[in-house]
């Protein structure tokens, strides 16, 4: 560590538990500002806790959050979105919420929602009137309105087909690209993982764990498709991933791998 | 809003073709038994030109409000109240379904001997009867309250007032709102009815007397009085104040 570290969410030696059951066992990761986190891991390994933690949603029981970046907005698996509001004024919920006035929220609010491609005619109607992938729109929309320093999603875009998912990456990139804000995705679908993130972390569960650490080649953005679909099928084949995902077989490493494997801390920080 | 007055003529034909076949029935049964609209319109102009009606159904308005709004102030705080607890929602089930499967009539027997002859007996008949039913409407719209939507409430830092306003009140009164329109058509019909048995004045009473007399056109006037005001309270007042509430509820459905 240097003391011109750029800021960072780190959690350290995190514990958490419901009852007698522990849900998350010496967690430790790092978000820098500018990165972005892939966490991965089959469903109920304690994914969504660890978020919520992240978020403050949930209180830390053991370990440590530092989580320095202000103002942090959240997307959660389903949009979420108000459903007696118009999509113009859920976007500007946040902005409503710091007490920006109305005309300059709803001037903000409009820009997003244009450059995200929801059309000038869906912001005077209701949620339900919207398509699932225009929901998710929104909901990105009120999430990226912000200016957020960091973007925390959960499985955000699992819903989606594939070319909307597509579409929704490539803005997300775009903008993070514009920003330089730090995001913390969970998802369960290694192609995005491999995809969006700079850090793919893979977690095991009972109880929860991270046991891998994969850095896919390049900047998210120049990733070519055929790039995400090896990166994606050497995550798989790795015998950790086959473990935490509980997959037949131990796979095969490859001769010479496209990215980077790391050494997993063991809690008590790199 | 044009649109709903629009939706107005359909509501009017069908209200037409139900005193067509009031009229229809006269004309089989003949005066005595059933008097035909026009004779009983007739009737009620002639009671409400006298100036001999607005007296009574302002006594009858006037229970009748007081114990609906006693009902509402009551049951909507408390309803919201018993569904922020588990335990208190479990509780007040039962008591509810007991309130509700109580025949109002068996009410006004206590109330007459609790209260007398006065305003109080109609009140409070009203004020029971209507308040399981707004009771259940907000304790529902409390209970099913999206935890999602409180957590996303929570992550984006909504201050207290905008989790109020902007969150929790919509919601809540998407699951009031029927409860109080429910409560209102209840409210007038347990008034005459415990008018009727239990007071010297208003509808309830008058028609006890018209009763009486054996006075049909007299007794159909006073009931489509009745009727004649709540159909406006509730499509000329609720409705619309409804239907402005809970737009996003039909959007997209």
């Amino acid at each position: 560590m240097t003391g011109s570290t750029p800021a960072q969410l780190r959690v350290r030696a995190l514990r958490h538990a419901y009852g007698p059951t522990v849900i998350l066992e010496n967690v430790a990761l790092r978000v820098p500002a500018g990165r972005t986190v892939a966490l991965v891991g089959p469903s109920g390994c304690g994914k969504t806790t660890l978020l919520h933690l992240c978020a403050g949603l949930l209180e830390v029981q053991e370990g440590r959050i530092t989580q320095p970046f202000a103002p942090t907005a959240v997307m959660f698996q389903q949009p979420r979105l108000l459903p007696w509001m118009v999509v113009l004024d859920n976007i500007a919920l946040a902005l409503k919420a710091r007490g920006m006035d109305k005309r300059q929220r709803h001037a903000q609010a409009r820009q997003m929602a244009l450059a995200l491609g929801l059309p000038e005619l869906s912001l005077a109607q209701y949620p339900a009137e919207l398509s699932g992938g225009m929901q998710s729109r929104v909901a990105l929309a009120r999430a990226l309105v912000l200016v957020p320093k960091l973007l925390l999603m959960d499985e955000p875009f699992s819903a989606l087909d594939v070319g909307l998912r597509y579409q929704l990456h490539q803005l997300l990139l775009e903008q993070q690209a514009a920003s330089g804000m730090a995001v913390l995705l969970i998802t369960h679908d290694l192609m995005e993982a491999v995809r969006l993130a700079d850090d793919v972390l893979v977690m095991a569960p009972n109880p929860g764990r991270i046991v891998a650490h994969y850095q896919p080649p390049g900047a998210a953005l120049t990733r070519s498709d055929d790039l995400v679909y090896r990166c994606a099928a050497e995550l798989q084949q790795h015998r950790l991933v086959r473990g935490a995902f509980e997959l037949p077989g131990t796979g095969q490493a490859a001769d010479c791998p496209l990215g980077r494997w790391q050494d997993v801390g063991n809690g008590s920080d790199q | 809003m044009p649109a709903y007055l629009w939706s107005g003529w359909g509501a009017g034909a069908s209200l037409l073709l139900f005193i067509a076949l009031w009229e229809l029935g006269a004309a089989y049964y003949g005066e005595l038994i059933l008097p035909d609209p026009r004779t009983t319109f007739a009737t009620l102009g002639q009671l409400l030109q006298s100036g001999a009606a607005w007296p009574q159904l302002w006594i009858t308005a006037r229970r009748a409000l007081s114990g609906l709004l006693l009902a509402v102030a009551v049951g909507s705080g408390l309803g919201m109240l018993a569904g922020l607890s588990m335990t208190a929602a479990m509780m007040a089930r039962p008591w509810v379904t007991l309130l509700l499967g109580m025949p109002p009539i068996a009410w006004l027997v206590l109330a007459m001997l609790w209260f007398g002859a006065g305003d109080g007996t109609p009140v409070f008949t009203v004020f029971v009867a209507c308040l399981p039913v707004v009771f259940i409407g907000a304790l529902q719209g409390t209970r099913t309250l999206d935890l999602h939507l409180k957590d996303m409430a929570r992550a984006y830092q909504l201050p207290w007032r905008m989790r109020l306003l902007d969150v929790y009140l919509p919601h809540v009164a998407a699951y009031l709102f029927p409860a109080w329109i429910t409560a209102l058509g209840s409210s007038w019909k347990v008034a005459v009815m415990a008018e009727l048995l239990a007071t010297s004045d208003g509808v309830g009473a008058e028609l006890a007397v018209s009763r009486s007399h054996l006075d049909m056109g007299a007794s159909l006037a006073w009931i489509c009085a009745v009727v004649g005001i709540l159909l406006i309270l509730e499509y000329g007042v609720l409705e619309p104040v409804k239907r402005e509430l809970e737009r996003w509820r039909e959007a997209g459905a």
